[in-house]
């Protein structure tokens, strides 16, 4: 008998498929289509957008790797995901300067300071997010006619804006989202083109319809925790129906509440980021119900027509918070474990 | 509750779902191995201490002898698998790791193999105490895997009061089928063995529990059962670890076993359906357990099959029986693939509790790189015990075993492996907790 490599090997000795690359990779996968329908809705500018923010936070983690001494981490697509996400949430006129440095600041300040893949505390899509609202408010508000015949041919005047300069805006190609439409003027957009997403608004977040069918298609993978995008919206909807009950001349209705700004795209995309939101049942629904409410709230009496980034980020500081009074009661103890 | 069990079948909560890779096993009858020219019988392959040798080099033993007896109730004594020559007692490698005293015989060729030894009693007439040391005198421990000695287990401490036996038929591992062929092919021994071990608890009831991916067994034991009678079958989930102790209870009495506490605290005792058919066959004739059923599968083997295998077989000889193919599988498990272990060598018998021989092929192209943990939640979903596998791996990366034992109900742990079979990052977790819990144990000592 010929000799026998024999391996030792501690159980379990098989292994479901699925691995950390996979995961990502499926997730930029759910998100190509609507970043194609987006450069379809805004033009060049739009797709100029995205490999700017790609590019730099692919770019700002491989260099933060190599100043560290590790492996570089961007095989994982995880940066590729901030990127994109981080794009999605941006005006379509917004300045490639300034979407270049809220990637490096999200990547650099919410991922690599935290301790890398696994460790942040907060999205890092939304702390750009947050970072460019903070540094550039008038270019993070200035919103553009969407389908405009020269898109394809044209760069918006904004976006080429020389580095450390602040464009003003040109009102040929400026307008107001529903949002804001909303909130600044009263008016209320038709809910059908908010499903659709032939409005103008962020980059990624106009179709409903679109990012509501990728999401359930990484629910379907079972890569994506459908509770989270369900407690969202479920607790902005019922948030939204009490208001719409007390006053429907004043707020608008829930279902535009659903369907208008980044609430959905935040929903599906940023609250389920799973490594900033807990990690047990109980606690995701209390995290998506939070997020939800404050969503709203925010909409309905902050300063900002939008409010879904900052509820997210509030929900992602809750998270360590949520999960410890949430842990799973183990089997053969009566209550629920005191965790550290 | 109510509905969501009559929607899912009886379970537990939580759990995982591999595949079952039972299909070139579990529609094959059992078969009888050839006995292996030479015999390696370890006296310690049981939970408890070693049996004591009763033999000595070159003596003649008659298959069925005994050949160890037990040292002290916790222990149990060893029968000869084959009729042979003793070719002495020496230290050979075992599956349990360090070596063990093993007798060894060389079987007489062309002998008949019949069963030459046997103490019949007449099970009416004797009291429990008496049942019990039967129980022990045939050598019996549990099939299913731990080997815990079957009389130590239906002897309740006082003060415990038994009300029902649990059956385990759920045979929830991969690719292990023989549970499933003992409850098709020897239905009346498996209730035998029940009524048995009823009689010897105490208990008033017993409740079988199968996977509903077995319908043909629940069929069976139905059809030898009264439907009013104390002993009922019922269909259980197909769910990996619906068959570890304390889940399985759960989901048929709808009882936890309190956290470092055993099933007689609450009054329930489980036992394998292999144990229960041993009892049923060997006891009234008083034989000695000398032969197993065992599966042997996976893609390495040619001739998959359930196989009746003297205790005692190396390995090495099984392998070669049913087609072991070579080099190409290097990963050769005892038991099933989610709690079994791998093998040293190939010189290792299959002793009591060996209830599968499983060999996969080599994993070595996959990508197996340690990732760090994304808070995916699939292990917190998976652990049927109810612990955050999550947090305990991360408390385990920086050593901080006191706190996972403390505060993370690190000991509640029984190394089922559904966390680290989710794990996308590859975190080996139940390896980790492993180490955890020994070195928290060598902390006490």
């Amino acid at each position: 008998m010929t000799p026998l490599k024999i391996e030792l090997k501690t159980s379990p000795h098989l292994k479901q498929a699925g691995s950390v690359e996979q995961i990502m990779r499926h997730v930029t996968y759910a998100l190509l289509p609507i970043c194609a329908f987006s450069v379809y809705h805004f033009g060049i500018s739009a797709l100029a957008l995205i490999i700017t923010t790609v590019v730099t936070c692919v770019l700002t983690e491989h260099l933060f790797a190599k100043l560290s001494g590790k492996r570089s981490s961007v095989s994982d697509f995880s940066a590729v995901i901030t990127g994109l996400l981080l794009a999605l949430t941006l005006p379509p006129s917004f300045p490639l300067w300034m979407a270049a440095l809220s990637g490096f600041i999200g990547i650099a300040l919410a991922k690599v300071m935290f301790g890398g893949m696994g460790y942040n505390l907060f999205n890092p899509a939304l702390v750009g997010r947050a970072f460019a609202q903070a540094a550039f408010p008038v270019s993070v508000s200035t919103w553009t006619v969407p389908g405009h015949p020269d898109r394809f041919t044209e760069f918006l005047p904004s976006t080429l804006a020389m580095p450390f300069t602040t464009p003003a805006p040109v009102d040929a190609w400026t307008t107001a989202t529903p949002l804001a439409q909303w909130k600044f003027e009263g008016v209320h957009v038709e809910t059908w083109s908010l499903f659709t997403g032939m409005t103008p608004g962020s980059v990624g977040e106009t179709s409903a319809i679109l990012i509501l069918l990728c999401g359930l298609y990484l629910i379907a993978r079972g890569m994506m925790n459908w509770r989270i995008p369900a407690a969202v919206l479920g607790s902005a909807f019922v948030t939204a129906s009490v208001f719409y009950w007390m006053d429907p001349t004043f707020y608008p209705t829930p279902w535009f509440v659903l369907l208008s700004g980044g609430l959905m795209l935040g929903a599906m995309f940023m609250a389920s980021d799973m490594i900033a939101s807990p990690i047990t049942r109980s606690g995701i629904w209390i995290y998506g119900i939070l997020i939800g409410f404050l969503a709203v709230i925010i909409r309905f009496f902050g300063g900002l027509p939008e409010g879904i980034m900052y509820a997210i980020l509030l929900g992602n500081a809750m998270a360590p918070l949520i999960e410890r009074i949430t842990q799973p009661r183990p089997y053969g103890t009566r209550k629920r474990r005191d965790a550290a | 509750m109510g509905l969501l069990s009559f929607l899912t079948g009886l379970t537990f909560p939580r759990g995982v779902h591999p595949p079952g890779l039972k299909e070139d096993t579990r529609d094959k009858p059992i078969r009888r191995l050839p006995f292996a020219p030479r015999m390696v019988v370890p006296l310690q392959q049981h939970f408890g201490r070693p049996a004591r040798p009763l033999v000595v080099k070159h003596q003649e033993v008659l298959r069925g002898q005994p050949i160890a007896e037990a040292d002290g109730f916790e222990s149990v004594p060893l029968h000869a698998p084959v009729t042979g020559v003793v070719e002495g007692i020496e230290l050979m490698a075992t599956s349990r790791g360090p070596k063990t005293e093993s007798i060894l015989i060389r079987t007489a060729p062309g002998d008949s193999q019949a069963i030459h030894w046997a103490r019949p009693r007449d099970l009416e007439r004797l009291n429990r105490p008496q049942l019990i040391q039967a129980i022990q005198e045939i050598g019996l421990v549990g099939q299913g895997g731990a080997a815990f000695p079957t009389h130590m287990k239906l002897s309740v401490p006082d003060g415990y009061d038994i009300d029902t036996l649990v059956v385990n038929g759920c045979e929830c591992e991969p690719y292990l089928s023989a549970d499933h062929r003992i409850m098709l092919e020897q239905t009346d021994a498996v209730i035998a063995g029940i009524r048995i071990a009823m009689k010897a608890l105490g208990a008033t009831r017993a409740v079988i529990g199968v996977e509903d991916d077995k319908p043909d067994a629940i069929a069976a034991l139905q059809a030898r059962l009264d439907k009013e009678g104390p002993i009922a079958v019922d269909k259980v989930r197909s769910k990996y670890p619906q068959g570890s102790e304390k889940m399985l209870i759960k989901a048929l009495l709808k009882r936890e076993v309190p956290s470092g506490h055993f099933p007689y605290h609450i009054g329930v005792v489980v036992n394998n359906v292999g144990t229960m058919a041993q009892l049923g066959t060997l006891l009234p004739r008083g034989e000695g357990l000398v032969e197993r059923v065992v599966t042997v599968a996976g893609p390495g083997i040619t001739r998959p099959g359930n196989y009746r295998v003297p205790i005692g077989t190396p390995l090495r000889y099984l392998l070669q029986h049913v087609g072991f193919t070579g080099n190409d599988a290097s990963h050769i498990i005892l038991g099933g693939p989610m709690m079994g272990n791998t093998v040293s060598s190939l010189d290792v018998p299959i002793t009591k509790g060996v209830s599968g021989v499983v060999v996969l092929p080599d994993p070595e192209d996959e990508d197996i790189r340690i990732q760090p943990c994304i808070r995916c939640g699939r292990c917190v979903e998976a652990c049927p015990v109810g612990l955050n596998p999550s947090d305990l791996g991360k408390l385990a990366a920086v050593r901080r075993y006191e706190v996972m034992e403390e505060r993370y109900h690190l000991n509640d742990c029984f190394e089922c492996g559904c966390c680290s079979y989710v794990c996308p990052s590859n975190i080996p977790l139940v390896q980790y907790f492993r180490i955890a819990k020994s070195l928290n144990r060598e902390r006490l000592k």
